[in-house]
């Protein structure tokens, strides 16, 4: 249990916190620390931020002045890091006017990028991050094409500024959804993907779109984030035979190139096959499976292919042809396979599943002949392989030296069901966790209405 | 990737639609009716399997009905619980099974499924639930939509710790059809499946869906002053047949009729507590009650008004957000609505759901936790057993283990309100239908045969 200590802040309460807050200096004591890298906890650790980032972690007492924030001997963990969300694209999910999520009758496809359109004060946000989710990883939905467009990295502060990394991935959906969205067969998603390479390949050629190795100084936005190749003024003559338009080419440019990784939506094991022999046509492309419930029956494949996999956690139904096999021993197997695993945010209702569904791949280990994850490696599925996967390796999802300080204190275990977290921290800077559902808590703690309605109540 | 498309097509094609009810009655149909019914065309033909006489020693029993023992001890033989008490029971008579360090509770109860109705694979031929062609369809009868062959049921079985559910119809109308509850036990027909003595249910549905669907269509109601008129009229056309003599077969007023009597239960799908409120009312202008309101995620805000119409919440933990009427929906819901006083059933209205009604309960209970709303292990076990039978009108054959009552019985591997625990063990009527530790002991439907993954763990 949380000590009292844990709710009084140790340098104000989060509620004071403005959204320019700097990064504090503090130290977590008497913690049961999992560092979210695959190992096991450690009981009585310490964690230490500086500057925004975790600059010791350990067992024992830490030997720092900072303010000491004491867990009481509770769980603390990295932010929980969520991959392929729609986390900051939606109000309502059937109010097609607060959701931007899917735009089926827009002239573009690859080119689109989700990051103008996120909204980094949406409740969809506040939710999610009261949840312990502090990083994700936000994507629009293929459904004009099977490109779905350039999603991106985001954290869940509270600062108006959520982007990290724009047009981190592409995604493109290749397996039941994508031969319906190209036109009904499987067939003709392959033909339009190779098409879409073929013709985004020569357009760098002839534009002359500089790549990660050849940008030019002057060009240079002085960060590692490439250059937006949609935004290159190349007068590259094009063939009239051309499906995509020029600023769809001009986005599968570093996609081409590897230097965007390509998410690629597949269930089937022979799809799963067909994904991975694209490497032979295009081999710099930096690949990563999404969905793949029948990842199991193929796993030695992937794993010799390198490629990592944002898997549904618990789906073990045929609820289409493609997933004949799913069993929620995927994920174990491919584990045990050596291919690295995440855990798919947009396979649950709601992402602040990820660690219900994290927990339940560690119960797999009681049951016979299934295979599930040990609790290390079932933290790690939501935290450091997400981030690694995400471009972070090292910088989230992980309580590191060096890694952002990104640290949940929990009320309990965090992967048991209903674990909440006391409070939260995103590069050091401590977060509110009030939002619409918090308020409505507090003003239906009672139905008292003798004195005044309950719209008086906030 | 489902979450997400299912997301967004809830709105656009009803995937979503579902209803719900309770009573707090536990009245019955077990009796003969009043009522010389000429509706029970389609017997339920189920006989229970054979069974040894069991003795379950040395496990923790939650026995649904709000009682807790430590290593305590349960009978059964013959399809019916003989004895539950401590280890001072003797089990002369009885095969032992060592339940040390396991718990026990009775059989888990969904009374909100779409098994069946809207079986997996999810492709249109499989979709069953709603006639969606007239606003008020109280004709129709989910059990002549139930495939017995859906591989969820084995699920539910498996995972779940499922002996019991309600086929609902979808939400698509105003008055979706008379519901069916099932003994999760597969077989070749639905009869087989049906569980004998069980009332009827009747799905009704308020707010967006029935205007969204006819108002779509250019007709009533389009609006939800619309629903309201439609129902109404509906009712007192009911009324009028039900006070006849009754000659004329129609089997919508028949429906009706015997809702009017009290034979036949209401489920309604409803979100909004204004919108509850006026149901109730509604309710009492026509002569019938509610006996449950399904998803409710409004319901906290008149547990009051809940309490004193003895109306049950059959709702979710944790899902909100996904339509406008969802959007109030807060993880405290069923800890405020014991706070009240009010019924609380936990339900799915997922395949996936269904599996995992334990943990969903855990999380609710959870959420009352941190307000400080204690509510005891034994009770939160009631809401995904015993009250949801009594919402079903089946709390006097099943749903606490009792002498004379049902053998539906769970042996799970651990604290069943734990993320690590699953079933071990399900009997139904003293039947053993589920042993994770016996690989043959699982069903395989029969669409399963032959497939990858065929008899896997799932």
């Amino acid at each position: 249990m949380i000590r009292a200590a844990i709710l009084a802040a140790a340098f104000g309460s989060a509620l004071a916190l403005s959204a320019s807050a700097a990064a504090q200096n503090f130290v977590v004591t008497n913690a049961t620390v999992a560092t979210g890298d695959g190992s096991e906890p450690i009981e009585g650790g310490y964690v230490v931020v500086e500057n925004g980032q975790v600059t010791q972690v350990g067992s024992g007492t830490a030997t720092v002045g900072y303010p000491a924030i004491d867990a009481g001997g509770g769980w603390v963990t990295p932010g929980l890091v969520a991959t392929v969300t729609s986390l900051g694209l939606w109000d309502v999910g059937a109010v097609g006017e607060s959701n931007d999520t899917r735009a089926s009758r827009s002239p573009f496809s690859a080119a689109l990028d989700v990051a103008p359109a996120i909204n980094p004060n949406s409740q969809h946000i506040m939710i999610h991050r009261a949840a312990g989710i502090t990083r994700a990883a936000t994507v629009t939905t293929p459904s004009g094409s099977i490109f779905g467009g350039q999603g991106a990295i985001i954290d869940l502060g509270a600062d108006g500024d959520a982007v990290t990394r724009a047009r981190a991935f592409q995604i493109v959906s290749l397996g039941e959804s994508g031969a319906r969205l190209a036109g009904g067969s499987r067939a003709s998603a392959h033909a339009l993907f190779r098409n879409a390479l073929r013709e985004a390949d020569r357009f760098g050629e002839d534009a002359r779109i500089p790549g990660r190795a050849s940008r030019p100084a002057e060009r240079d936005p002085g960060d590692d984030m490439p250059l937006d190749p949609r935004l290159v003024a190349g007068n590259a003559e094009r063939g009239d035979d051309v499906l995509l338009t020029r600023f769809d080419a001009a986005a599968l440019v570093p996609v081409v190139r590897g230097e965007q990784r390509l998410y690629v939506e597949v269930e089937r094991a022979s799809d799963i096959r067909s994904v991975l022999a694209l490497k032979r046509e295009f081999p710099r492309l930096d690949l990563v499976l999404v969905g793949a419930s029948e990842g199991w029956l193929v796993a030695d494949e992937i794993a010799a292919a390198g490629v990592p996999v944002i898997a549904d956690g618990l789906d073990d139904l045929p609820e289409r042809f493609e997933e004949l096999a799913s069993t929620q021993s995927n994920i174990g197997r491919m584990a045990a396979a050596g291919v690295k695993v995440a855990i798919n945010a947009s396979a649950m209702e709601n992402p602040r599943n990820l660690n219900q569904f994290a927990g339940n791949l560690v119960a797999l280990a009681k049951m016979p002949r299934a295979s599930g994850l040990s609790w290390g490696q079932a933290l790690a599925a939501i935290t450091s392989i997400p981030a690694e996967i995400s471009g972070l390796g090292g910088r989230a999802g992980v309580l590191a030296p060096g890694a952002a300080g990104d640290l949940v204190i929990w009320d309990k275990d965090p992967l048991e069901v209903g674990a909440m977290p006391v409070r939260v921290f995103i590069d050091g800077v401590e977060q509110p966790l009030d939002n619409h559902q918090s308020r409505l808590k507090e003003r239906y703690r009672d139905l008292d209405e003798s004195r005044l309605p309950k719209a008086y109540d906030w | 990737m489902k979450a997400i498309i299912r997301l967004f097509s809830v709105a656009a094609t009803g995937a979503l639609l579902a209803a719900c009810a309770t009573t707090g009655s536990g009245e019955t149909a077990r009796s003969a009716s009043a009522r010389d019914y000429p509706d029970r065309p389609y017997p339920s033909t189920y006989r229970p399997y054979p069974g040894v006489p069991t003795a379950l020693v040395g496990a923790t029993i939650y026995d649904g009905a709000g009682g807790r023992i430590e290593n305590g001890t349960v009978l059964f033989r013959d399809g019916e619980i003989v004895a539950v008490g401590d280890a001072a029971l003797s089990t002369e008579g009885y095969t032992r099974v060592d339940g040390t360090g396991k718990f026990v509770t009775p059989g888990v109860i969904d009374i909100h499924s779409h098994l069946g109705d809207y079986p997996t694979p999810s492709v249109d031929a499989h979709s069953d639930g709603n006639e969606a062609t007239a606003p008020t369809t109280p004709d129709v009868w989910a059990e002549h939509s139930v495939w017995p062959q859906d591989p969820g049921f084995t699920r539910a079985l498996a995972n779940g710790g499922v002996t019991a559910l309600q086929i609902l119809p979808g939400s698509a109308n105003l008055m979706g059809g008379r519901s069916v509850t099932l003994k999760n036990v597969p077989s070749r027909t639905v009869q087989g499946m049906k569980f004998p003595g069980a009332p009827y249910g009747f799905k009704m549905a308020c707010g967006e869906n029935p205007k969204r669907v006819y108002g779509g269509k250019g007709r009533k109601p389009s609006t939800r002053m619309g629903n309201f008129a439609v129902n109404r009229q509906t009712w007192y056309e009911a009324r009028e047949y039900a006070d006849g003599d009754r000659k004329k077969r129609d089997l919508a007023k028949e429906t009706l009729a015997g809702v009017l009597d009290g034979e036949i239960l209401v489920h309604n799908h409803c979100y909004r507590a204004d919108e509850m409120a006026l149901v109730m009312d509604m309710a009492k202008e026509m002569g019938y009650r509610v006996t449950a309101f399904h998803h409710a995620v409004e319901a906290y805000k008149i547990g009051d008004l809940l309490r004193e119409n003895d109306v049950c919440s059959a709702i979710w933990a944790d899902w909100y957000g996904f339509k406008m009427e969802a959007y109030d929906g807060i993880l405290e819901n069923a800890a405020l609505l014991r706070q009240a006083g009010a019924c609380v059933v936990i339900h799915s209205d997922s395949d996936q759901g269904i599996q995992r009604l334990n943990q969903e309960a855990a999380k609710a209970q959870a959420a009352g936790a941190r307000m400080g709303i204690a509510i005891p292990d034994a009770e939160v076990i009631g809401w995904f057993t015993l009250n949801a039978a009594k919402a079903m009108g089946i709390a006097d054959m099943t749903g606490s283990l009792e002498p004379g009552k049902m053998a539906d019985v769970v042996l799970w591997n651990g604290d069943p309100l734990s993320v690590y625990s699953r079933p071990e063990k399900v009997w139904i009527d003293g039947a053993l239908m589920f042993d994770a530790l016996d690989p043959k002991r699982r069903p395989v439907s029969d669409f399963e045969l032959g497939q990858p993954g065929e008899g896997d763990v799932k």
